[in-house]
């Protein structure tokens, strides 16, 4: 009884629809189609361990990213994969009392290496929030501002051409473009979500980090997200934050289960979803805990 | 006597809320009632019952017998006040009160004055006891009333929120009426004023010069009320004042909101909110005394010709002061900005200082331009510094260098020291204090406005 009902707590997080699951405490199925990609590495992580001051929220993760993959990190809240997510463009740098060790790797370069600039490799790797946050701008001035403080764009017609490719790329185009100088707050909460997701793809980077992207969005715009997720993937490599086992299991390729801060087991979606090697992943997957 | 009367009405009170209390407490456990409200509540009815007819008697009794007791002494005296001004009368009136308490009277006063300060005394005592003696009556009545209705249909409860409620209102609307008590006796003043000299002289005239001649043949003194020249100078200096404090406040704002650590920001923000704290005239004497001969000193090494009472001075001292209301407020607005729009920012590899630029600082502006006007109000209206620091001699000129008064160093000037209050020279001051009144709630309520807008757009 217990075991439902947090299983029910934990599907019904983002409102997603349960149709990946057939039996409500058995795993979700895998739907996410194979990866077609090169099996090149894009990014790696070796040993990496994260203190908030004298805490410590991760411990020795070790994780190969694949490009042009989805990679989805789930795993109770508190278990350290957003804050393994911030440390892929170095977001966690904000925070005064946060300090990381060990190597995390773009394209065979250390991200943390003291000649890397940051600003660069935010540019290289882009982010999505959790909840929507586009600048109190006009949708236009949204999607433009990453090209304009880039250098991307020499002109207005480039600037144009620009903002209309990554509003298409995102989906939004059809819906926005009469009324590109309204200010982007005052869109819906699955389009402000999709204006974000253009706004990163304008900076044309090529890594894309979700955190928890659809944790604010009904179900019909979560589906529109994850559609546009795999789309996506066809450019760009993609890493997610997902408090949905199901959402991973429709749009991952590999998926990454942390507990307590330990990368507990991490592999093909599939393989996690059907065939865990560790208990704890077992248990999470189907809700007996987290 | 009056300490004994108010100790056994707080007493009734007490004893009515008891008595309430237990009636409701007995209908319940005794009768078995269902109430409408906790038993409390019924208490609290019985006690505003016994306290608010009391209370409004009193302060009626207070507020009128004086005028009763009055007019009963002076008919006694019908015959001494025959043919007197109506201020010979309030004289009259004056001796009668000052002999009634034993104080000086303003010539030896005639027996039937003494006899009417004794009647007035004995008047006044008889009075206050009456006062005394209703108001408990009113009160017990009050209470009785309030005991008798006690049952279990009586909706207790509501009544007492209700009279709370009212409680709360008649607060809030006594902020509100001294308020506009305070725009009438401007007002009324200010038309004493303007029937003596043409508004239109007063609001566009160029020369300001309030010496009235007291005799016919006194030179020099033809007394010219414009006040463009007054209010030009309180202009000038309001702007020194927030071209020193507006870049200053915004910048330290901007670094305390996004750069400084955690420690810097504990010790420094406290420090400069002190500046808020520093006494005005503390201030006056630091622009009287250090800033103005310094800016005269330099000045002269430069080659230019400052005045000692400069605008200057006096500006960038108020400027100085009003520091801590630009910074503390912008510092509010940037750190209400949501942390998810910076970390937007940096997600697409902005800088810090882009961030801040483009993102920050945009989505504060509202909030930044209500900060600038309640300090550009706040200036304008400050006093001590211009006294001290700034001229008397209303000169009409834009040069920061030269001497210039303010509006509010003049409404001193008017009004300090003793004054008859029926010269134009004096009830100027009530017309330049109703139009400074009507430039800063002018700045105040777009102020507002524009802090409101803003808030709107994040919740």
């Amino acid at each position: 009884m217990t075991d439902q009902a947090q299983t029910g707590e934990a599907a019904g997080y983002d409102g997603v629809p349960k149709h990946g699951s057939l039996d409500p405490s058995g795993p979700p199925t895998p739907t996410a189609p194979r990866s077609a990609g090169n099996n090149k590495l894009k990014m790696t992580g070796r040993q990496v361990n994260v203190f908030y001051g004298e805490k410590q929220a991760l411990f020795d993760v070790d994780i190969d990213i694949t490009e042009h993959e989805v990679t989805s990190l789930i795993g109770p809240s508190g278990c350290g994969k957003s804050t393994f997510l911030r440390c892929l463009n170095r977001m966690n740098d904000v925070v005064d009392i946060c300090r990381v060790t060990g190597d995390i790797t773009m394209d065979d370069q250390n991200i943390y290496d003291p000649k890397i600039d940051v600003v660069h490799l935010r540019a290289r790797v882009g982010m999505v929030f959790q909840k929507p946050n586009p600048f109190p701008k006009s949708i236009y001035e949204n999607v433009a501002y990453g090209p304009k403080i880039h250098g991307l764009v020499r002109n207005k017609g480039e600037c144009d051409a620009l903002v209309e490719g990554a509003l298409r790329k995102a989906g939004l185009w059809d819906e926005v473009k009469d009324r590109m100088e309204e200010p982007g707050t005052g869109l819906s909460g699955g389009q402000q979500q999709r204006l974000c997701i253009a706004r990163a793809i304008a900076v044309q980077p090529e890594v894309i980090l979700m955190d928890e992207p659809c944790s604010a969005l009904d179900p019909i715009a979560t589906a529109k997200i994850e559609d546009l997720i795999h789309e996506l993937r066809e450019n760009y490599t993609i890493v997610i934050v997902t408090h949905s086992m199901q959402q991973a299991a429709r749009v991952s390729q590999k998926t990454a289960f942390f507990h307590l801060g330990v990368l507990v087991e991490y592999g093909e979606t599939e393989t996690i979803f059907t065939n865990p090697r560790d208990e704890k992943t077992q248990g999470y997957i189907t809700g007996r805990f987290g | 006597m009056s300490l004994a009367f108010a100790f056994a009405l707080i007493v009734l009170i007490g004893a009515a809320f008891y008595l309430g209390q237990g009636r409701a407490l007995r209908q319940r456990d005794v009768g078995g009632a269902r109430m409408h409200s906790l038993p409390s509540y019924y208490g609290f009815y019985a006690a505003i019952w016994c306290a608010l007819p009391a209370a409004a008697l009193i302060a009626l009794w207070a507020a009128s017998q004086g005028a009763i007791v009055e007019a009963l002494v002076l008919s006694g005296v019908e015959d001494e006040i025959r043919g007197l001004t109506e201020n010979q009368i309030g004289l009259v009136m004056n001796d009668i009160r000052n002999l009634a308490s034993g104080g000086i009277t303003s010539s030896d006063p005639s027996p039937a004055i003494q006899a009417a300060a004794a009647r007035y005394a004995n008047l006044m005592a008889t009075g206050k006891l009456a006062m005394f003696v209703v108001a408990l009556a009113l009160a017990s009545a009050g209470l009785l009333f309030a005991f008798r209705r006690i049952s279990p249909d009586l909706r207790a409860r509501n009544r007492v929120e209700r009279t709370l409620m009212i409680a709360l209102m008649l607060s809030s609307t006594i902020a509100i009426l001294v308020t506009v008590g305070i725009v009438f006796s401007l007002v009324f003043e200010a038309a004493r004023f303007f029937a003596r000299v043409p508004i239109t002289e007063f609001v566009f005239g160029l020369k300001w010069s309030p010496q009235i001649a007291i005799r016919a043949d006194q030179v020099g003194s033809s007394g010219a009320f414009g006040a463009i020249p007054v209010f030009a100078g309180t202009l000038l200096i309001s702007f020194i004042a927030m071209c020193v404090a507006a870049p200053i406040g915004l910048f330290s704002a901007i670094y305390m909101a996004e750069y400084a650590s955690r420690k810097f920001r504990a010790v420094v923000k406290p420090v400069l909110e002190i500046l808020a704290g520093i006494p005005t005239v503390v201030y006056g004497f630091f622009a009287a005394l250090t800033v103005a001969p310094t800016l005269r000193d330099m000045g002269a090494t430069l080659g230019l010709d400052v005045a000692s009472e400069s605008a200057l001075a006096a500006g960038v001292v108020m400027g100085i002061m009003i520091i801590p209301f630009v910074s503390s407020l912008s510092d509010d607005v940037i750190n209400a900005v949501p942390q998810a729009m910076r970390e937007g920012s940096f997600g697409l590899g902005a800088t810090h200082s882009e961030t801040v630029r483009k993102v920050v600082l945009p989505a504060a502006l509202p909030g930044i331009v209500g900060a600038f006007l309640l300090a550009v109000s706040r200036a304008i209206g400050e006093t001590m510094i211009v006294v001290m620091a700034a001229g008397l001699a209303a000169n009409l000129t834009a040069n920061p260098f030269a001497a210039v008064t303010t509006v509010t160093v003049q409404i001193v000037t008017l009004l300090t020291g003793d004054q008859e209050f029926d010269s134009p020279k004096t009830l100027a001051a009530f017309a330049l204090g109703l139009l400074l009144f009507v430039v800063t709630l002018g700045l105040n309520v777009i102020a507002l406005r524009v802090v409101r807008k803003y808030r709107e757009q994040y919740d």
